[in-house]
């Protein structure tokens, strides 16, 4: 033994192959993951299993030991992961079209499940995402597309969990939560309809707005008339004969006075008859 | 020989003065060591079982004496012997200190941790969860047996929604809004931030582009525009907060705000539309308005002069109204061209007007009648 470390390249060899052997016999569990052990290809243990409610610290991660060579560790991640599903169109039951953005929050709480069936994540997310896809045309499909904007949407959500938790147990996987980040009418003539109608409902507000504004301003003016005229009565009504002759009075100053100061005379011309009562003096006394 | 076991115990004793696990493990590790051999005075013999944070920094200056005496002490255990051991070896000391500098920059890198102010470190031991350290200086077992992560726990950090282009949303009266909105939050439990999600800052945008759809799904286009803007920021909010909590994620939304809720571009003609109507139905009334105190004013003025007349009028009827008639008459007559027709069967030659403003130019006048 001595001799044989006694040269630096030695040592370095055997040390090397020290750390490789503790390499492959001692790993850290990390909190974020738990392993599925394998011998020999065939999974036998697993470690850092995820447990409902299990307080952070108190897991099993931490250092593990297996037998070198012979086994190998698969991780596989403990924490919620997300499938994204493609945006889809989904036709609701009033054969209205709506494009549908979803996503699934899960768990993987069966690893040594999860790793029979899919083995990695990346494949586990592959398969979900179809999973996820059907189940929510599934259950969209049968609601109305009212339905699929209103409140119900809570309950909606909530069978489609259901749905996809029935199939995606299969993967060892729980589904946490399922829910729609978009839902928008698919581009092209859904959405322009949809525009056509708030830009006829905007004009229907502005017409509306336009005609009450004429209504009520003649009524405005209406009132006034009747206001003026009320006052006209009230007052003018004290005496209708004098009212008539100041009137007169008053509208022949307006009608014959020329107001063109440039040619004060050129307006108007009045003949009159000497029997005119203005004249009546003017004939002299013959009353 | 005893050259060799003496390097040999050498490197056990740099593994013995780290500290760490190895330290015990010290008695198995050199088995083979014979007793009666000379000992190194490095080879002190380990200190015990358990790992004590702070015995780093002691048996560092230990180390540091023992080494200067073993390189004052010149290769006193070697003695030019065949091959194999540190002494011998041209250049020695200087790798023995690079050696040291390493294990040295290692410990220190590894062991102490400045925790700033606004920040947790999240420690691991063997990646598992041990404990968390608070703002200061933070000691840790060395690398890789303990790992730090460094937790910000106060800054609030912004998402704007969206990343880039326009947002439709629908509202509940199935009309189309384009949205713009932030989500402010920070991270409430480091060790659940750490641990719980796989991907937080994506978990959160999703989540927040969800909860601000079904809110807004819930109102109608008007209140998301304008009066109803807090109340879906309140509910948004509350919302996210039920789901993250949901995921144990350990972030706490400290805020919703809607940046910007308008109509979309392609609508946004019409909705101009609307503001001009309101303008002009408003521009409509204030005219009419303008019209019925011009008309009322007028009448009270009318009356108000008649009255004060009638009142007069009344003391003295007869004069009154024969003194009213010659004025105006008066007035009026003295401003017009007369003419004072005798004899009831004279026709007037009734083009005078004419005639009168010709007159600069009386040829014209005669040959045109």
């Amino acid at each position: 033994m001595d001799r044989f470390l006694s040269s630096p390249t030695r040592l370095i060899f055997a040390l090397l192959g020290v750390l490789v052997v503790i390499g492959s016999t001692l790993s850290f569990v990390p909190e974020t993951r738990q392993g599925v052990v394998v011998r020999f290809g065939e999974p036998v243990r697993i470690i850092n299993r995820y447990k409902v409610g299990e307080a952070i610290g108190a897991s099993g991660a931490g250092l593990y030991a297996r037998i070198p060579f012979a086994e190998q560790v698969a991780w596989i991640d403990k924490r919620v992961m997300s499938v994204d599903m493609d945006s889809q169109e989904v036709l609701s039951t009033d054969q209205l079209r709506l494009q549908v953005d979803a996503y699934a929050r899960y768990r993987i709480v069966d690893p040594l499940r999860m790793y029979r069936t899919a083995r990695t994540e990346k494949r586990l997310n592959e398969q979900l995402r179809p999973l996820l896809g059907s189940a929510l045309r599934n259950e969209l499909g049968k609601q109305s597309f009212a339905a699929l904007l209103s409140p119900e949407r809570g309950a909606v959500m909530n069978n489609i969990r259901k749905g996809l938790n029935l199939t995606a147990s299969q993967y060892g996987v729980e589904v946490i939560d399922v829910r729609i980040k978009r839902a928008e009418l698919p581009e092209g003539t859904p959405r322009n309809s949809a525009f056509e109608r708030m830009r006829t409902a905007r004009k229907l507000e502005a017409d509306t707005l336009r005609a009450e504004g004429w209504r009520e301003s003649q009524v405005i003016r209406a009132n006034a008339d009747a206001e003026a005229a009320k006052v006209y009565a009230a007052s003018f009504g004290k005496d209708p004969s004098f009212y008539d002759f100041y009137r007169a009075m008053q509208s022949y100053r307006q009608t014959f006075i020329s107001t063109d100061p440039k040619n004060p005379k050129a307006q108007t011309s009045i003949i009159l008859s000497p029997g005119n009562d203005y004249l009546r003096e003017f004939r002299g006394g013959g009353n | 020989m005893s050259d060799k076991n003496g390097w040999w115990s050498r490197a056990t004793a740099v593994f013995n003065q780290n500290g760490g696990p190895w330290g015990s493990r010290d008695s198995e590790g050199a088995p083979d060591e014979p007793s009666g051999g000379p000992r190194n005075p490095w080879d002190l013999p380990p200190k015990g079982g358990k790992p004590r944070t702070g015995r780093g920094a002691a048996s560092l200056d230990e180390l540091q004496q023992r080494m200067r005496e073993r390189l004052g002490g010149g290769g006193s255990g070697g003695d030019g012997g065949s091959g194999g051991g540190f002494p011998s070896i041209p250049g020695g000391p200087a790798l023995r200190l690079g050696l040291f500098a390493i294990l040295a920059l290692w410990l220190i890198f590894t062991c102490f941790w400045r925790i700033a102010y606004n920040e947790r470190g999240v420690v691991t031991r063997f990646g598992a969860y041990h404990r968390t350290l608070e703002s200061g200086i933070g000691m840790t077992l060395p690398w890789p047996f303990e790992a730090v992560a460094k937790v910000n726990v106060t800054d609030i950090r912004e998402l704007k929604m969206p990343m880039s282009g326009t947002n439709f949303v629908l509202t509940g009266d199935q009309n189309i809004l384009d949205l713009d909105y932030t989500v402010r939050w920070s991270i409430a439990d480091p060790e659940l931030y750490k641990f719980q999600l796989a991907d937080p800052e994506g978990t959160i945008q999703e989540v927040a582009e969800s909860a601000m759809r079904a809110v807004v799904s819930r109102a109608s286009f008007a209140g998301a525009v304008g009066t109803q803007r807090d109340q879906i920021e309140q509910e948004v909010r509350q919302q996210m907060t039920r789901v993250l909590a949901g995921y144990h994620s350990g972030i706490r939304i400290e805020g919703v705000a809607i940046i910007n809720a308008v109509p979309p571009q392609e609508v946004n003609d019409a909705f101009r539309d609307v503001n001009a109507a309101q303008q002009e139905a408003q521009g409509q009334i204030n005219n009419a308005k303008t019209y019925a105190q011009q008309v009322i004013k007028r009448a009270q003025g009318e009356a108000a002069s008649f009255d004060k007349v009638y009142e007069q009028y009344r003391l003295a009827p007869g004069v009154t109204r024969r003194r009213m008639y010659y004025e105006t008459m008066e007035e009026v007559l003295s401003n017009v061209d007369k003419t004072i027709v005798e004899t009831p069967g004279v026709t007037p030659y009734l083009a005078l007007p004419e005639m009168k403003r010709r007159l600069p130019e009386p040829p014209a006048t005669t040959g045109g009648r």
